[in-house]
């Protein structure tokens, strides 16, 4: 089944609702393996057990930047490929990549305080993280001040497509400026500098973080289509009432 | 009592939708503590004294946002007219939808400020300090806001003359407000002096600006 045949939100609805149970259901099996797996891994020799907020702060972060990767390919779809679900897609991936993105903020300032002693520095992967929220909140408010979503969904792409520069930035900014943060410990040149022990169970939340966020935007895809024939009807009643 | 009422929650229901004040003005009053570090410089040594001074600084501003529309938009719509023409006397009318204005833009920025103030290495004693001095203030810059907006309520591009009519008046709130969250932290003058001249400025406040803002709707829309 191609994208474009998913392009029908009849289709869609089909799909999704065939979909979603499966998708649910592995993501509780790779939560449940996953948070097992982090539990029976070995505490820091360093930090102790507070090393394990790694295994929800590393995957959120991971997810909020895929989130916005999604978003901007939406906002490609919506800009040069005119597909129909494209903003549909952006609209209902918003929220759940700022709420990941909290959880990233949150979960590291909650780790900084033992191990850094202060919930917050403003080192520039902490910063460029902060301004991705915000760039999250910004469209989110965007989306929301518009009436008409199809309207919407061109100046958000627009905004979208802009906000991607930030991406690269957070990914390089531990190499690119002295940061608190620590450097790159997965993804980099040479290969991780992660045991295994750690790394697997990282890697298993990573997975299960994202068949997390597969089914939170198939349900929204499938509520924003539902809101949208909703508010369709209405107009449909309010102009056949005058 | 139910007109009021009924005003109150329409501002409210209003001001969460679409293209409403509500939220933007904690989005607002976030994007502009981000921005101080830029400006001043990381050093949280440095953040955490100026800390209150930049989230009163952020809450004005912010506060400023919702003003805007506050009057302009029922005078649009043709509602302002049928507000002075009503019943319920022009002061209360006012006075409610500053009250709504202050609940979804003054007392949502009061709540995330604690968080907020985190980002700039704020701890707990100043944290209280200025949830509490912010809590007591921010009605004061909805209400004195309120005389601005109803004399711009006729122009078009009314946004930067509220400010500027607005801004000079909030003086001696912003004054009070920091002077009692600084003197909760450092001393060594006691907190409770600032802070009862910051409760006498709202009270006045309550009472001065729907009668200031009522005169001025009542010569504009003649």
């Amino acid at each position: 089944m191609a994208l474009t045949d998913l392009a029908n939100p009849s289709r869609f609805l089909k799909f999704a609702d065939g979909v979603i149970v499966w998708l649910a259901g592995l993501t509780v099996v790779g939560l449940a393996f996953g948070i097992a797996q982090a539990m029976l891994a070995p505490d820091d020799y360093q930090q102790g057990a507070t090393v394990k907020i790694m295994y929800l702060h590393v995957p959120s972060a991971w997810l909020g930047m895929l989130c916005w990767g999604v978003m901007s390919v939406a906002a490609l779809g919506t800009l040069v490929w005119r597909h129909p679900l494209a903003d549909v897609a952006a609209k209902a991936a918003a929220p759940i990549g700022a709420a990941f993105t909290l959880l990233c903020l949150v979960t590291g300032s909650l780790w900084g305080r033992p191990e850094w002693g202060t919930y917050w520095v403003w080192d520039a992967r902490l910063t460029s993280e902060l301004v991705l929220f915000l760039l999250y909140l910004a469209v989110i408010a965007l989306w929301g001040t518009v009436e008409d979503p199809s309207r919407a969904a061109r100046a958000v792409a627009v905004l979208t497509l802009v906000g991607a520069v930030d991406l690269p930035i957070i990914k390089f900014s531990v190499d690119w400026w002295n940061t608190l943060h620590q450097g790159a410990s997965v993804f980099r040149p040479g290969g991780s500098t992660i045991y295994p022990t750690i790394l697997v169970p990282l890697f298993i939340m990573a997975v299960a973080f994202t068949l997390l966020f597969a089914t939170l935007l198939i349900a929204a895809m499938r509520n924003e289509i539902l809101r949208r024939r909703v508010r369709t009807m209405q107009l449909m009643q309010a102009s056949a009432a005058s | 009592m139910i007109p009021l009422a009924a005003v109150v929650v329409r501002d409210m229901r209003i001001a969460v939708r679409v293209g409403g004040g509500a939220l933007m003005g904690v989005l607002f009053f976030l994007v502009v503590v981000t921005l101080t570090p830029f400006a001043i410089g990381p050093d949280l040594a440095l953040l955490k004294r100026i800390g209150p001074a930049i989230l009163w600084l952020a809450a004005l501003l912010a506060s400023l946002l919702a003003l805007d529309r506050l009057f302009s938009a029922d005078h649009d719509d043709g509602s302002l007219d049928l507000i002075l023409t009503g019943r319920a006397p022009l002061e209360l009318v006012v006075a409610a939808k500053g009250l709504a204005h202050w609940l979804t833009t003054g007392l949502p920025l009061v709540i995330c400020a604690p968080l907020i103030g985190l980002l700039l290495n704020l701890d707990l004693p100043a944290e209280a300090a200025l949830a509490l001095t912010l809590f007591v203030g921010t009605p004061a810059l909805t209400f004195i806001g309120l005389i601005g907006a109803a004399i711009a309520v006729t122009l078009r591009r009314g946004g930067l003359l509220l400010a500027v009519i607005v801004l000079p008046l909030t003086v001696p709130v912003l004054i009070f407000g920091v002077g009692a969250a600084n003197a909760a932290i450092v001393g060594p003058m006691p907190f409770g002096m600032p802070f009862t001249v910051l409760c006498a400025l709202t009270l006045a406040s309550l009472v001065v600006g729907p009668f200031a803002a009522a005169a001025a709707l009542r010569q504009e829309m003649e």
